[in-house]
């Protein structure tokens, strides 16, 4: 416990006050609700309860194809819809055993990137926020809208993107698309660095997320976080570094770790790695190599139209994929992935059929939303929002 | 007609008069056009347009660049339901409102818009102690913040106005403390006299003796104090939008609600007006004194009634800006946390303020000693 964790017992006899915070609280976005008693203003027990956002994905994914799951895999986390995808497909791949072309390998690399930094973007801008500082906010949804115009054309949709295939992508990059997300890039850094004038040299905002809201490194491995926010407490865990799945193996780039594990540390941490994810996405569009989008595989391709129409093992090929789904051989297979706010992982359960036994995801927020009454107790009720906004909650992932 | 002339005449109606066109016409409706210029100001900080949707149906969708949202506002506060949640102290929520209300426009009552010419005065009472009775009245204002959590049965709401005494409490002696500083340079509290003072020279005619240049400080401490009076960001931790969602105000609705809105705008315009009238010259359009310019021995006349028209320009001018500079620190900077808003004020700039009193004196020691 810092020193600067005001003393909980109160020094005459006073009821502690019970007050609710949420579900319908500004600040609870993501839905969850606190229950905190408080001693004056200063918490001294808290507890959180979770389960307004729960919409069986799970379950559902049970009486889907394997290619039907996609979609609603971008409704987990819905600010960084890409990386789901990219993380769901990537499982189902491994249970194929299948090769995807590299050009839709960087293609992925890219578009995750991209949608890493909206995550952080829309994370550290509502933590602003929260604390005050409602300009540094929209400029970062500014920021952000630059880059859904390129999640736009890339995917036809901002938000529902649905995008990757088993095997590859739905579609390649359009034209042009290059030289507008560098333009785009540009964009974004300048925003970036406007919204840190605003913010970091600002005493009144330090003195808001400095000390607050601490995890130590040990306890927050005890509680299996990952992400930005085991960074923030000071272990350089990146899975695009630890595992190097896809092209991560190919790109130079840092992890950034915090000292403290405070608010502060969390935005910082969220803040550097936009910036070094601006310069994965310059590095894979250097070497974005030509071919293929998608492995041309019978067991998952689409045929093309032609060929549907025209003869009929297309026809057959494409019947089977519709109504049956792709078959995977039967086993299991667990992928994880380098989410917004940590490890994203898929783990699918196949007996042969073409719809997965059990599909769980693991979510990263879960174990930062168990936290959040330690990181809380002995602040100030005005510290919860800070606290709660850093952790960066994701109700669809969350609660899936 | 001598009857009716009489009538005219007599200070009180003058007084009443006085009221009427500065209470109803100046403030009211500035307080109003601001609750619209700090959307405008918001949205060109964040690099949005803002407000233009409210529209006149029938006139082409007139909008006048969202001038409209003005009265839309209005009506909307009218014609809105008015719920009173259970368990309140109806007495007490009712009047709630007005403590900050009136509050508000009683600062009025000793600004001056412009010079005295004669006997008349601009001014709607010149009592002779002046800046004291602000004081008075505005530390009322809190009442309003306190009865009103402390009334609407709600724990939030209660939690704000805790929160708006002791911020009350951390701000209100600097802020006395920091204006000794002005009242021991003019040796007076009376408004008209701290005004006039301003108008005299430095160096010939060049330099207008504004409590700007000779309070320096006590201008920054009285601004951040009167931050803190209108509850406006950085200190608006009583309100805390994002934690406790609007504080003491958040089982207001309709009409009660508006009155909340509205007293924090006539009070954003009054702290400009008295902010102005403190340190930045009041009325004073610099170098401009009752017969005409006058600066480095060159002199123009100019008419009573155009300096009396330049001075309200100028004054008018002044709260603007004023108001256009709180509008800007609040879409710039966070808020600060309450206990933090006492460290500030009790820690830091309650000894700035005796810091700044004790040099104001030895500066006018040694300036009445040495003949400086």
């Amino acid at each position: 416990m810092s020193s600067k964790r005001r003393p909980t017992t109160p020094d005459f006899s006073a009821q502690p006050m019970t007050i609710e915070i949420g579900p319908a609280h500004p600040a609870t976005h993501g839905i969850v609700r606190f229950t905190a008693q408080l001693d004056g203003e200063v918490v001294a027990a808290m507890e959180t309860e979770i389960g307004y956002l729960h919409r069986g994905f799970e379950k559902e994914a049970e009486n889907s194809t394997y290619i039907q799951i996609i979609p609603y895999t971008d409704r987990l986390n819905y600010v960084s819809p890409l990386i789901n995808n990219v993380g769901y497909s990537m499982a189902v791949e491994k249970l194929f055993d299948i090769e995807v072309p590299r050009r839709a390998e960087f293609a992925r690399v890219i578009m995750s990137e991209v949608s890493r930094i909206t995550d952080h973007l829309t994370c550290n801008g509502a933590t602003a926020m929260e604390v005050g500082a409602m300009t540094v906010f929209l400029y970062f949804i500014k920021a952000r809208e630059y880059l859904w115009e390129v999640v736009e054309e890339v995917t036809g949709a901002r938000l529902t993107t649905n995008w990757t295939r088993i095997g590859g992508n739905a579609n390649d990059l359009p034209d042009g698309f290059l030289e507008m997300l560098r333009e785009r890039l540009l964009k974004v850094s300048d925003v970036l660095d406007e919204g840190e004038k605003l913010v970091l040299k600002n005493k009144i905002f330090i003195d808001r997320m400095k000390d607050v809201g601490i995890l130590s490194k040990e306890r927050a491995l005890e509680y299996a976080f990952t992400g930005p926010l085991l960074r923030a407490a000071g272990v350089p865990y990146d899975l695009r570094r630890e595992d190097s799945y896809s092209v991560y193996d190919e790109m130079d780039f840092e992890i950034p770790v915090g000292t403290v594990g405070d608010c502060y540390d969390r935005f910082l941490v969220r803040q550097e790695e936009m910036k070094q994810s601006i310069s994965i996405i310059r590095q894979a569009m250097d070497k974005l190599p030509p071919g293929d989008f998608m492995n041309r595989d019978r067991r998952v391709f689409y045929p093309d139209k032609a060929k549907v129409y025209g003869n009929i093992e297309g026809l057959i090929d494409h019947f089977k994929i519709v109504m049956e789904g792709p078959k995977p051989p039967p086993g299991e297979s667990y992928t994880a992935v380098e989410g917004g706010n940590g490890e994203v992982g898929f783990y699918l359960v196949s007996d042969g059929s073409g719809k997965p036994v059990k599909c769980r995801v693991r979510p990263p927020c879960l174990n930062y939303v168990q936290a959040v009454p330690e990181m809380t107790i002995g602040h100030y009720v005005a510290d919860i929002v800070p606290i709660f906004g850093s952790i960066n909650m994701i109700g669809g992932e969350l609660e899936r | 007609m001598e009857l009716i002339l009489d009538i005219l005449l007599n200070p009180v109606v003058i007084a009443l008069l006085k009221i009427v066109v500065i209470v109803l016409v100046f403030v009211a409706a500035t307080g109003t056009v601001m609750t619209l210029m700090e959307r405008k100001w918001m949205s060109a900080v964040q690099d949005r347009i803002g407000p233009n949707r409210a529209n006149i149906p029938f006139l082409r969708d007139f909008r006048g660049r969202g001038a409209l949202h003005m009265a839309a506002d209005g009506l909307k506060s009218i014609f809105k339901e008015d719920t009173v949640p259970e368990g309140v102290d109806l007495v007490i929520f009712t009047i709630a409102p007005f403590f900050g209300f009136i509050s508000a426009v009683v600062i009025w009552a000793v600004i001056p818009f412009a010079a005295p010419i004669g006997d008349f005065t601009f001014q709607i009472t010149d009592v002779n102690i002046g800046i004291l009775l602000v004081f008075a009245v505005t530390s009322l204002g809190i009442y309003g913040t306190v009865l009103a959590g402390w009334s609407s049965n709600n724990k939030f709401a209660l939690l704000g106005a805790a929160r708006g005494t002791s911020q009350m409490l951390s701000y209100e002696i600097f802020l006395g403390l920091s204006l000794v500083g002005v009242f021991m340079v003019n040796g007076s509290v009376q408004v008209s006299i701290l005004v006039a003072n301003q108008n005299t020279y430095w160096f010939g005619d060049v330099i207008p003796k504004w409590g700007l240049f000779t309070q320096p400080l006590a201008f920054v401490m009285f601004f951040t104090a009167m931050l803190a009076e209108a509850k406006r960001l950085p200190f608006d931790a009583p309100e805390g939008e994002s934690e406790i969602i609007a504080g003491y105000f958040m089982e207001y609705s309709g009409m009660r609600y508006a009155a909340f809105m509205l007293a924090e705008y006539i009070a954003m315009v009054g702290i400009a007006a008295l902010v102005t009238t403190l340190f930045l010259g009041g009325y004073h359009v610099p170098w401009l004194h009752a017969e005409g310019f006058q600066i480095f021995g060159w002199f123009m006349a100019v008419p009573v009634w155009l300096v009396s028209a330049l001075q309200i320009l100028a004054f008018v001018g002044k709260i603007i800006f004023f108001c256009w500079l709180i509008i800007m620190v609040r879409w710039t900077i966070p808020r600060f946390r309450f206990d933090q808003i006492m460290e500030l004020g009790w820690k830091k700039l309650l000894p700035l303020s005796l810091a700044n009193i004790v040099l104001t004196a030895l500066v006018l020691l040694a300036v009445d000693n040495w003949n400086l």
